[in-house]
């Protein structure tokens, strides 16, 4: 197992072609979702086998090109059509799910509860639908559960997932621990047995004393009575985080990184390369998105640009005397052609200079260019994935 | 009315679409008009202070510019304050490990985080330290909640110190003139889908007005009136040789990037029509340009905030 976690892959394609669980993760706005969805419809076109996309908080245009416009934790099968509309008839099938936290919570309960009448009370409680929202970092945990589900079923060859938005995106890595944690924490042991030692009942009493005041009893009651019934799912819960931790980070799983040449979203991928690294989680690739077209950092292009500003008049004259339009016109459209390609040369300058001092140690980086319209179809899908296949 | 005059604004929006440098340059932009204006950032990451360029903020808040103040919200030690303040409690020292208690609560009870989150900057707006306290909020999937933590706690707590103290509260929440909501968006589809969905959500789930809505790194327009033809009859062989003759041959970039600027631009503009049309009329959009300088530091936060200032009519 140590020798294939050092194996080194040189291409998403060859990474995708040996893992069965690909992670994308990375700053908001960087294109995540986009990303995993691309590389599903790419493998699914070019390996073959059944490859299931789950998503977690699609754009509402990706999720109705993918067909899971409708809520529900049911993966539905992307339709062979949408393929040959986009011209790549694909060789396997490409599925795709979305994440629904309530109906994944209740399955959970009603799958950890010792009975269905403990289930039913814990289902019931006035608390419970505020708590799935929130809980432990509620989403995270979930998303991770979802997935060991469905890889555990066995039906698919690889299954690609996005992250939720978070603000720290080591939260989807370690929910299973914080999971297990939290029925392990001696708060817990505290809150619901509050009556039961006289050594808890110390420890506990102040703040029963307060919050009673606070929070006043009724309140209290219904928190001590739900982490009461809470706890009654602990051993199978625990036992269950301890499979999915596992699962994340078995051999068979890889990371994928995301991030734009943008200050912000670069500092949190070296942040969450680095913590992949140190927690044994595999980095797969690193995928920069949206980079500006190469031809902006063209120094040549440049000095041209610089000299159409300066000769804007005498090249407007030349270009009236042959009918293009009013010399005043033309020195304004000159201008402004050429100013433009300055600023944005800036910015161009401004992202190879971030990609040069990159620190992040990894074979696979991919550059994928910026696109002009927005990515919402399978077309759309396979040109972005393209570039990610073989970036050039 | 005015958006700097009211006492508490909550800045929030889609991740990276640069929610917190508007946070920084509207309280920038306040206390240079001389509202004395506390900044809080509620999520700590750290990017407030590099907008600001001050050292890392922490709950006390510290005077970072003239007449502006930082802070970075901390729930353990709003609680801390809030035991402090409303009990005499002999031992001070016990309050540390009561604090870690109801932090556990806080993971699982609904609403504890949130209401010690929006209770510590009410308490500041009801005390009238300063003119306005504006917060860099959580980003758009957590932000309603927050907001209505001290509706749904009043529900679910039906007596007890908080319930008292949650009237307050959303007196000051529900008070148009007093409290505004800022989303910001980019104007591509992603960001303005999520506005759009999260100005109904505001409007159905909570109590807080929607001020305005920041339209952030809005691209230039290259062309005017009958312009953009003259740019498409550079295309044309005889008059791009004409440009090389001019300028020399290393010219085919510098119109293709125009090319890309006025397509960008061009898609751009559809999803801002969406946006318009979707929000109520009511609601202000202020329009942000593109920064090609770089994107961080006090300078760009300068920049934005300048801008904001010509949206406002300052």
């Amino acid at each position: 197992m140590a020798a294939a976690r050092t194996a080194r892959t040189a291409s998403l394609e060859q990474l995708l072609a040996a893992k069965e669980i690909v992670v994308t993760c990375g700053a908001g706005g960087v294109g995540k979702t986009t990303t995993a969805a691309a590389l599903a419809a790419m493998a699914a076109v070019r390996h073959g086998g059944r490859v299931l996309v789950l998503t977690v908080d699609p754009a509402r245009r990706l999720a109705d090109a993918l067909g899971v416009g409708a809520i529900g934790n049911q993966a539905v099968r992307v339709p062979t059509a949408a393929f040959g509309a986009a011209g790549a008839p694909p060789r396997g099938e490409l599925w795709a799910a979305m994440l629904d936290t309530k109906s994944s919570w209740d399955d959970l309960v009603a799958r950890h509860a010792p009975d269905k009448r403990t289930a039913k009370r814990i289902l019931d409680n006035a608390l419970y639908e505020n708590i799935t929202g929130r809980f432990v970092q509620s989403h995270q945990y979930i998303a991770v559960e979802r997935l060991y589900e469905l890889h555990g079923e066995g039906n698919y060859d690889l299954i690609l997932v996005d992250t939720p938005p978070s603000r720290d995106a080591l939260d989807f890595l370690e929910a299973p621990e914080r999971m297990a944690d939290f029925f392990a924490s001696r708060f817990l042991r505290l809150l619901t047995a509050p009556y039961r030692s006289s050594v808890v009942n110390m420890a506990s009493k102040p703040f029963f004393t307060v919050a009673d005041r606070i929070l006043g009893s009724q309140f209290l009651q219904d928190i001590t009575e739900f982490f009461s019934l809470f706890q009654t799912m602990a051993p199978g819960f625990v036992e269950r985080a301890t499979s999915v931790s596992r699962l994340l980070h078995d051999h068979r799983t890889a990371y994928v990184v995301v991030s734009s040449l943008e200050a912000a979203p670069l500092h949190e991928a070296e942040y969450f390369v680095d913590a992949l690294a140190g927690k044994g989680f595999q980095l797969g690739a690193v995928v920069l998105n949206k980079v500006l077209p190469a031809y902006l950092l063209d120094e040549p292009a440049g000095t041209a640009a610089t000299r159409l500003v300066e000769d804007a008049e005498a090249v407007a004259a030349r270009l009236a005397t042959a009918g293009v339009g009013e010399p005043a016109q033309i020195v304004r459209v000159l201008t402004e052609v050429a100013e433009s390609f300055l600023r944005f040369q800036v910015v161009a300058q401004r992202e190879a200079e971030q990609r040069a001092e990159l620190g992040v140690a990894t074979d696979v980086l991919v550059p994928v260019p910026y696109f002009e319209t927005d990515i919402y179809d399978m077309a759309g899908l396979l040109r972005l994935g393209d570039h990610l296949w073989a970036p050039r | 009315m005015d958006l700097l005059d009211r006492n508490l604004i909550f800045v929030t929006g889609k991740g990276g679409v640069g929610k917190t440098t508007v946070a920084a340059a509207l309280a920038l932009l306040a206390a240079q008009r001389g509202k004395r204006t506390l900044v809080c950032e509620v999520d700590a990451k750290g990017d407030l202070s590099a907008f600001l360029e001050t050292g890392p903020t922490t709950f006390k808040e510290r005077e970072v510019q003239p007449g502006l103040f930082a802070m970075a919200m901390d729930t353990e030690e709003s609680l801390k304050e809030y035991l402090a303040l409303n009990l005499k409690l002999p031992v001070m020292a016990r309050i540390g490990p009561l604090a870690r208690m109801f932090e556990f609560v806080a993971t699982a009870a609904p609403g504890v985080k949130e209401i010690l989150t929006i209770g510590k900057l009410a308490y500041e707006v009801g005390r009238g330290r300063y003119d306005l306290v504006v917060v860099d909020a959580s980003a758009t999937g957590h932000v309603v909640g927050q907001l209505a933590a001290p509706q749904a706690i009043n529900e679910l707590v039906r007596v007890g110190l908080v319930r008292q103290q949650t009237r307050w509260m959303l007196d000051i929440l529900s008070d148009p003139d007093r409290t505004g909501l800022v989303i910001v968006a980019t104007p591509e589809e992603m960001p303005v889908h999520e506005t759009i969905e999260l100005a109904d959500r505001i409007n159905a789930e909570t109590i807080v007005n929607l001020a305005a809505i920041v339209v952030n790194r809005v691209l230039p327009e290259l062309f005017g009136r009958g312009e953009e033809a003259v740019f498409e009859a550079l295309s044309a062989p005889a008059h791009a040789a004409t440009l090389v003759d001019a300028v020399g041959p290393d010219i085919a970039p510098v119109l293709e990037a125009a090319r890309l600027a006025v397509t960008l631009r061009r898609t751009r503009a559809d999803h801002l029509d969406t946006l318009r049309r979707a929000v109520d009329p009511a609601v202000p959009l202020l329009y942000l340009p593109y920064l090609f300088a770089r994107p961080h530091g006090l300078r760009s936060t300068r920049q934005v905030s300048e801008a904001l200032a010509a949206e406002l009519g300052y």
